[in-house]
């Protein structure tokens, strides 16, 4: 029940992202080119996106509980740190150079297409790379006298 | 290479994303935050929901195929960059977003609508970050 309704919503999204045309790096990469090919038609994704969500999160955080699940994750920190923003920042490089972001890849590999298959590949590597330099680090901090000199 | 420019199909595609994300905290309680919930997803990641987050991503991979049976023709994936563009970008997106914490759909579009002062502020660095990048590539170096 929960992977049938997490599937369909995961449909209704991959479909918006579809429409919008956040699927087709060369859409994405004329929202950012404004000195160029320029398309703002991305502007209008983010809009309609917020419009919906700004009023419908408030709706639903006041039904105090989700239909399938016991309680509402939502992010409670709001320090910003040079992880958050350094991350942030390399993320943009990163879409800037492929015109792929996670949301618009994931549904990009449905159409069949050779290079979603590619960038979703090094996508995965990035996320595993980041996790292990997560962990080194970690490591580091447990037991600072046993690092390796 | 020129896209058209489509600000009601982008726009009712905003409003379905929208409508996704605030069914997911409804039925879910979930932020839908592909780099949060494909990281779920990875080996080694310690969480133990993955049912909704595999039904979700495969919900995401169908949606050409139903665009498909719906219209006739197969959503475009132009990809003006080369190969190498398409490694080196998808690493360091994947690498930024998890030291990140998210990405366009997490920060940008599920934070923002919060007013996280996180999500703000990374939304902004990534937009000013990917316009640059373009920028760099395109009209500097590029020519």
């Amino acid at each position: 029940m929960r992977s049938l309704s997490a599937f369909l919503i995961g449909l209704l999204f991959g479909l918006g992202i579809l429409l919008a045309g956040m699927a087709n790096p060369a859409k994405v990469l004329n929202f950012f080119d404004i000195a160029g090919t320029w398309d703002p038609s991305l502007a209008f994704v983010m809009g309609g996106a917020l419009m919906v969500t700004a009023i419908g999160y408030r709706l639903v955080f006041r039904t105090g509980q989700p239909l399938l699940a016991p309680r509402f994750l939502v992010p409670t920190r709001k320090d910003l740190d040079l992880r958050l923003i350094g991350g942030a920042a390399v993320f943009g490089i990163g879409w800037g150079l492929s015109g792929f972001c996670p949301g618009g890849l994931v549904p990009a590999l449905g159409t069949g297409e050779t290079a979603p298959l590619i960038a979703f590949a090094a996508v995965v590597a990035g996320m595993l790379a980041a996790r292990l330099i997560g962990m080194l680090q970690a490591r580091q901090k447990l037991a600072p006298d046993a690092r390796p000199s | 290479m020129p896209t058209e420019f489509t600000p009601l199909l982008s726009l009712a595609g905003g409003l379905l994303i929208g409508l996704a994300a605030v069914l997911l905290m409804a039925v879910h309680g979930r932020i839908a935050g592909i780099t949060g919930i494909l990281g779920g997803l990875l080996p080694g990641s310690g969480e133990a929901d993955q049912g909704w987050r595999a039904g979700f991503l495969l919900g995401m991979i169908a949606a050409p195929s139903v665009l498909l049976l719906a219209t006739g023709a197969m959503p475009a994936v132009e990809v003006p960059v080369s190969t190498l563009a398409l490694v080196a970008g998808g690493f360091l997106v994947g690498l930024g977003a998890t030291f990140g914490s998210g990405c366009t759909s997490g920060h940008g579009v599920c934070g923002l609508s919060r007013l996280s002062a996180r999500s703000i502020a990374a939304t902004l660095t990534f937009m000013a970050t990917g316009g640059i990048t373009v920028f760099l590539v395109r009209h500097v170096f590029g020519g």
